[in-house]
């Protein structure tokens, strides 16, 4: 079952979407068209955990070697947008690129997991694009906040499929398309660190909640974003996540067309 | 509201104002409390002057290559809050942990790209934080399994509005490990003063209503062990205490 958030009408709403991807059964008991709705991250964690050079491709294409332990950097829920929200690309910001992710979402408290027992502690799946702004590294707790904890710099979503709907999580293709083309292509079969080992890492000295989400990092393929450039990030049979990007001007002094 | 205090029990569903006395009374009587805070807990460090002194010559070469620019921040998840008197638990890998304090500045709305005045007027009030860390040398990496532990961010007892601190980049923040005064420092010696802090950070994450900003650590914070008590005290702020108890123990 794909679970989503969405604003309809006044209020905010949980909502089940059907396999087309735009029918959505809220669960006040309506059925809408995804049209009508304004698309809410599907998570609202506490914790947000995300790894760095977790594909031994993109380390190399960043000139690093795949490190020996997780790299593991945390986010604020402010950092979260949902499906088809707009994305600040600053005018400074020449150097800012999309990562397509597989996000794990924990479904139960989870403290000292063993890794042979990780799945049962994830409630579902989602899609995030972990955008990057290069111009603002810094090497102090590299990647730096600045860089990762941007306003609306890390759209989430559509919605989280259930665990049990994703039986292959380890071979599952993770894509970006910019404008249409396809730029990132690789496949969760070549994480450094696979979901069951990160959960054992992670809860081996914090505890996560249900809710939390854990961004299990990037493959190669990074292209610079430009204002009005439409990024599709896509983790196959999870969900296609689709962000805007808009610049200064637009994304201050918005008219109807950002908003919608 | 002045000479209240904002504290949480187990009982009450959120903080509630309570009369300073009377807060104090509850925390020495052991009352069980909760951590006053909920929101995003973002540490800082590289902002107190003798920690930047110290690293100066380090920063020009690598893996840093430059003085850092921006602030240096972190952030301390939810599964590291614990409230007045509460037990940080001591890793097995870890003979001795740093007990650094601080003061932690509360947001009482939400506010972005801010000014240092606009941010200043955000500001709900100030705690204390016993920010608690696995030694390490290096600030090239997010150091989560060394900062963001369970019970690794004592933070409390209660928080005091704004009003009752006259300047915040004038306090004096001082920890005891059982009884012996092991460090202090004044929050005038920030390179970045509070409102620019805050109003910096601002400027790339809205800081949100319950959010937290913890200005600076000073260097070669207190060292302590499993059964040692740490109190951080900052007057007009609070008083915390935590005691370190080795992971695993009843």
């Amino acid at each position: 079952m794909r679970r989503a958030r969405v604003a309809y009408s006044g209020a905010v709403h949980d909502a089940v979407v059907e396999a087309d991807g735009r029918t959505l059964h809220l669960a006040d008991g309506r059925t809408v068209d995804e049209s009508a709705v304004v698309w809410l991250p599907p998570v609202q964690p506490r914790t947000i955990v995300a790894l760095g050079l977790n594909y031994a491709d993109h380390a190399a294409e960043l000139a690093f070697k795949a490190p020996d332990e997780p790299l593991v950097f945390l986010k604020a829920p402010g950092s979260l947008l949902g499906h088809k929200g707009v994305t600040r690309r600053a005018a400074d910001a020449n150097q800012m690129h999309h990562e397509c992710e597989l996000v794990a979402v924990i479904g139960r408290t989870a403290s000292k997991v063993r890794r042979e027992d990780a799945l049962d502690y994830i409630g579902g799946w989602t899609v995030a694009n972990d955008y990057a702004i290069r111009e603002y590294l810094e090497n102090y707790y590299r990647p730096n906040l600045r860089v990762k904890n941007r306003d609306g710099c890390t759209p989430i979503g559509p919605w989280v499929v259930d665990r049990d709907d994703i039986p292959n999580h380890a071979d599952l293709a993770v894509r970006t398309r910019v404008n249409g083309k396809l730029v990132q292509d690789g496949s969760t079969k070549n994480l450094v660190f696979d979901v069951p080992y990160l959960v054992e890492y992670l809860t081996s000295f914090m505890t996560l909640s249900p809710g939390d989400i854990i961004l299990t990092g990037t493959p190669h393929g990074m292209v610079f974003v430009q204002p009005g450039d439409v990024v599709l990030t896509e983790v196959e049979g999870v969900g296609v996540l689709e962000n805007r990007l808009v610049g200064d001007n637009e994304f201050y002094n918005p008219g109807p067309e950002t908003a919608a | 509201m002045l000479g209240q205090v904002l504290l949480k029990t187990p009982i009450s569903p959120a903080p509630a104002w309570f009369d300073l006395t009377a807060a104090r009374h509850l925390a020495e009587a052991g009352a069980p409390l909760e951590p006053p805070v909920s929101g995003t807990v973002y540490g800082t460090v590289l902002n107190v002057r003798s920690q930047v002194e110290q690293m100066a010559e380090a920063m020009t070469r690598p893996p840093y290559q430059a003085p850092a620019q921006a602030p240096v921040l972190y952030i301390k998840p939810p599964n590291t809050f614990r409230p007045h008197g509460g037990v940080v638990p001591v890793p097995v890998e870890a003979e001795e942990l740093e007990v650094n304090a601080t003061l932690a500045v509360v947001m009482g709305r939400s506010i972005g790209r801010a000014t240092e005045a606009q941010v200043m007027e955000a500001v709900l009030g100030y705690t204390v934080a016993i920010d608690v860390c696995i030694p390490h040398a290096s600030l090239y990496r997010p150091a989560i399994r060394q900062r963001c532990r369970d019970g690794f961010l004592p933070i409390g007892p209660w928080i005091v509005e704004r009003a009752a601190v006259a300047d915040p980049d004038a306090l004096e923040v001082t920890v005891a490990v059982n009884g012996q005064r092991r460090s202090r420092f004044s929050t005038a010696e920030l390179v970045r003063p509070t409102a620019r802090l805050l109003a910096e950070i601002s400027a790339f994450s809205t800081l949100h209503a319950g959010d937290v900003v913890l200005v600076g650590l000073p260097p070669d914070g207190p060292r302590a062990r499993a059964g040692d008590t740490v109190v951080a005290e900052i007057p007009t702020v609070g008083r915390l205490q935590c005691v370190l108890q080795a992971e695993g123990a009843a």
